[in-house]
């Protein structure tokens, strides 16, 4: 019989009154995870370390920053000037931004590789989903708060797409904006939603990711199903139970993570323009567009495909649909193999077409247009949808590899 | 596999290691959190010392500079005000006669509580719970001039000397501040000895 | 695998490092800044009050702050870099921000736009553009009122204010045919038509000075962050090192 619950002491009196040791168990010390998690396997522990460092960085920013249009900008350089130890706080929270996008583009791509879409981890997948739309909201209104020339023209062109929609486009402009241009009315109820509203949601969506994925179990690199051979404990064979084994793998993951960060935060915080852009050194100022105006790195691959499709509303859509497409991945994906080492040679390739394509397109995303780097936005946009419509394609009868039952 | 006795040493010693090691990192790293509640440069320089003019200022009458966003009485004592503060009537009355209790810089632990005599500098926040007592120069027969807090009723005498029987435990803080000419203090610096 | 689809990428990426801005631009030197040098960005730091904050504040300084990381006493700091008073006639304190006095409407006026605001200039516009904009000014008599041009910032609304120390110089020209196939008359260099107080040597070094301390004043905390940042780091490395061995040592449990 399994006990679930300490009868002694201050845990036996808490277990009475609350899940603690049940909690722990079912999550930690009892959640039997495949053993053969690799480097890929290192990034949702990362993403939640990055959410913590965003929310406290983010609480203490919010301590000295007022969300003025007179004061904004000032209201940052007093903190990075006047309040002991303010510009560390400030470069966590910045560097930590661009951080978050690269580990989630990286578990993301662990995803697509290892096919933990697939069932039954779709509603697993979709909360992430979510999870992305969410952070992106929660970059893009937070980078208007510094109120700089990037900070406020980048929102004016990006606000502006919503025009495009036929109809209730223009209404809905001024709604968002809450006045005719981008103004204080606008940048206080970004910071009302940046700061509460969508780290709230954020950490909802993070709890259910968590929750539907302890429901069904983690994959793995093989794709194999762990649960499907079990001890006579009901323990399967391949598992390993997350604590303590996977706590310490994942803290030396954490202390390379936080190398790296450091060697960012420390050492090269503005990332040559990438992380804090130039022209975010300089007020915002209504009456002067900046020579170039680019959105933040991480955004740069969907703004790549915006700008590829000449036409304002197919290109507004064609935007959206990369990411609707991504929501849509467990149903385009036919085939029964999850992993990437047992599939055919074809989905290789078109992974790796998904890969250039995807990168390609954040690095024209940065540029300014010319005609050859709208020819190649368009062969790349091409090479990302390809991927899709591709898998859709070939997944129906792969020429996929016999999986092993258990993990060698 | 070799005694699990020797592996749980390994495993005990590394583990509390590596708490230990981790306890100081997040302890450090809490530091620069704790640190940026300290007064910023802005507050320490809105902070920083105020010159008072002093030379339109009567016998007799107040004036209230503003010092670290906290009112500062300078009030002009006459001839008639200093003999009373040495009066046995009042004295016999006051809490803490000498200023053992209460903040002043070295130089005002006298019987006038100041600098020069005439001069009274003075912050202006009662020491019960932080109201700003009214100058009450009057003097009548159960009270020898003064201030007089109307929050919970503390009276305190023409040098910030608390009576006795009332809320208020200790005299009115005097700040630091010498005079850099006979018309100028400067509030909030120790002059040079 | 993985390495095959890096591989790919790679090579795909370098057929849009093609088309590179052109740098029409005249000086096009870069600078090079030592932050170890505190004297000559106090040099700087006296050119910027003496000539630059008649107009451009430095407004998210404080002039203590900057006594103390150019190692400048507070005595020294109020005599020799403050120049400004409150309405009641006494000095500007030593920790309040280095505001000018030029109203926005007296500026409106006299040069149709607010001079910017320099405390972040080294980083919007960067050290190497400013050096080269200080040094790039030459003698344009078809600009109004103003009589100069300059050779980075094209029709630019500042008066050459260091003139008295640079000189006046006028351009030396040249064409040049671009990758359209078009002609361009560019600059290609200076001459000095009537000397300031300085040689081309000094007046180099001055402007230098001067930008590093834009850039001291962009950054203040620049060397304290990476003195932070090396102890993290050594200390994340020491870390490592014992969770390593925690993570082995609890994996040789799992085969």
């Amino acid at each position: 019989m399994t006990e679930k619950n300490s009868s002694n002491g201050l845990m036996g009196w808490i277990d009475a009154r609350f899940p603690a040791t049940k909690m722990w168990e079912e999550h930690l010390s009892k959640y039997y995870a495949p053993k053969n998690f690799n480097f890929w396997y290192f990034f949702g522990s990362l993403a939640l370390l990055i959410l913590v460092i965003q929310i406290v960085t983010g609480i203490f920013l919010t301590m000295h920053y007022k969300p003025d249009g007179d004061l904004a900008f000032t209201s940052v350089e007093y903190i990075m000037r006047d309040v002991d130890w303010g510009w560390l706080i400030r470069y966590l929270h910045s560097t930590g931004a661009s951080a978050f996008f690269i580990v989630v583009y990286l578990h993301m791509f662990r995803g697509v590789m290892y096919g933990s879409y697939q069932k039954p981890r779709e509603l697993i997948w979709l909360f992430g989903m979510f999870i992305f739309l969410a952070l992106m909201a929660e970059a893009f209104m937070g980078y208007l708060l510094p109120w700089g020339q990037m900070s406020y023209w980048g929102a004016q062109v990006i606000i502006s797409l919503f025009g495009a929609i036929p109809v209730i486009g223009d209404e809905l402009t001024l709604w968002i904006r809450g006045d005719f241009v981008i103004s204080d009315a606008t940048l206080n109820r970004f910071f009302a939603l940046h700061v509460i509203a969508v780290p709230l949601v954020l950490l909802l969506l993070v709890v259910m990711h968590i929750l539907a994925l302890h429901e069904v179990g983690s994959n793995n690199p093989e794709g194999i199903e762990i649960k499907k051979f079990k001890d006579e404990n009901g323990i399967p064979l391949d598992g390993i139970p997350f604590h303590p084994y996977y706590s310490v793998k994942d803290m030396v993951g954490v202390v390379v993570f936080l190398i790296l960060f450091s060697v960012v935060v420390f050492f090269m915080p503005e990332m040559g323009g990438y992380f804090l852009e130039h022209a975010n050194f300089v007020p915002a100022n209504q009456f002067k567009t900046p020579e170039h105006i680019a959105p933040v790195w991480y955004f740069t691959p969907f703004y790549a495909i915006l700008r590829a499709i000449p036409d304002k509303l197919l290109g507004v859509i064609a935007m959206f649909g990369s990411i609707v497409m991504l929501f849509l991945l467990p149903w385009i994906d036919r085939g029964k193999v999850k992993s990437i080492r047992y599939r055919s040679t074809s989905f290789k390739w078109l992974l790796a077409m998904l890969v250039v394509s995807f990168v390609g397109l954040g690095y024209l995303g940065a540029l300014p247009l010319s005609d050859t780097r709208t020819f190649f936005a368009r062969v790349y946009s091409i090479g990302y949808f390809g991927f899709f419509i591709g898998l859709w394609w070939i997944s129906k009868n792969e020429n996929t590899k016999p999986v092993p039952e258990r993990i060698q | 596999m070799s005694s699990d006795d020797v592996d749980n040493n390994r495993r005990r010693f590394l583990t509390a290691a590596t708490v230990v090691v981790g306890a100081v990192g997040t302890g450090a790293v809490a530091i620069p959190f704790v640190k940026s509640w300290n007064p910023s440069a802005r507050a320490k320089s809105a902070g920083a010392p105020v010159e008072a003019n002093i030379s339109k200022l009567e016998p007799g009458q107040q004036i209230i500079f503003k010092w670290q966003g906290k009112p500062v009485w300078v009030v002009r004592r006459d001839e008639e005000i200093l003999a009373m503060l040495k009066n046995s009537k009042l004295t016999d009355s006051l809490r803490d006669v000498n200023s053992d209790e209460s903040i002043q810089p070295e130089y005002t632990k006298n019987a006038y509580r100041s600098i020069k005599p005439e001069y009274l500098v003075m912050v202006g926040i009662c020491t019960h719970l932080g109201c700003s007592p009214s100058y009450r120069p009057e003097i009548t027969a159960d009270f020898y001039g003064g201030f007089f807090c109307p929050c919970h009723g503390s009276k305190f005498d023409f040098a910030g000397r608390v009576y006795s029987g009332v809320p208020a435990p200790t005299n009115l803080t005097v700040p630091p501040h010498y005079f850099i000419s006979d018309d100028v203090i400067l509030i909030g610096e120790d002059g040079v000895a | 695998m993985v390495k095959a689809l890096f591989i790919v990428a790679g090579l795909l990426l370098p057929v849009l490092g093609w088309a590179a801005a052109d740098d029409n631009t005249y000086p096009n030197d870069e600078i090079s800044i030592d932050w170890d040098d505190k004297v000559a960005m106090q040099r700087g730091a006296r050119t910027f009050v003496n000539y630059c904050m008649s107009c451009h504040s430095a407004a998210y300084s404080r002039f203590n702050r900057v006594g103390k990381d150019l190692g400048i006493s507070d005595e020294m700091v109020r005599e020799n870099l403050i120049f400004t008073t409150d309405y009641n006639g006494h000095k500007t304190k030593v920790g309040e921000l280095m505001k000018t006095t030029m109203t926005d409407e007296y500026a409106e006026q006299a040069f149709g736009t607010v001079p910017p605001d320099l405390s972040l200039i080294a980083r919007s516009r960067g050290v190497n553009w400013i050096y080269n904009y200080l040094r790039g000014f030459y003698v344009d008599e078809s600009r109004d009122g103003l009589g100069m041009n300059n050779g980075v910032f094209e029709d630019v609304g500042m008066p050459h204010v260091l003139v008295e120390l640079q000189g006046y110089q006028v351009p030396k020209m040249k064409t040049r045919t671009d990758s359209n196939g078009k002609e361009h008359e560019v600059i290609v260099g200076f001459e000095i038509i009537k000397p300031g107080t300085m040689t081309k040597s000094e007046y180099d070094q001055t402007v230098h000075d001067l930008v590093a301390f834009l850039d001291y004043l962009a950054e203040p905390y620049k060397q304290t962050r990476r003195n932070v940042g090396t102890g993290v780091i050594i200390f994340l490395f020491v870390f490592l090192i014992l969770t390593y061995l925690l993570k082995k040592e609890y994996w040789k449990d799992i085969h």
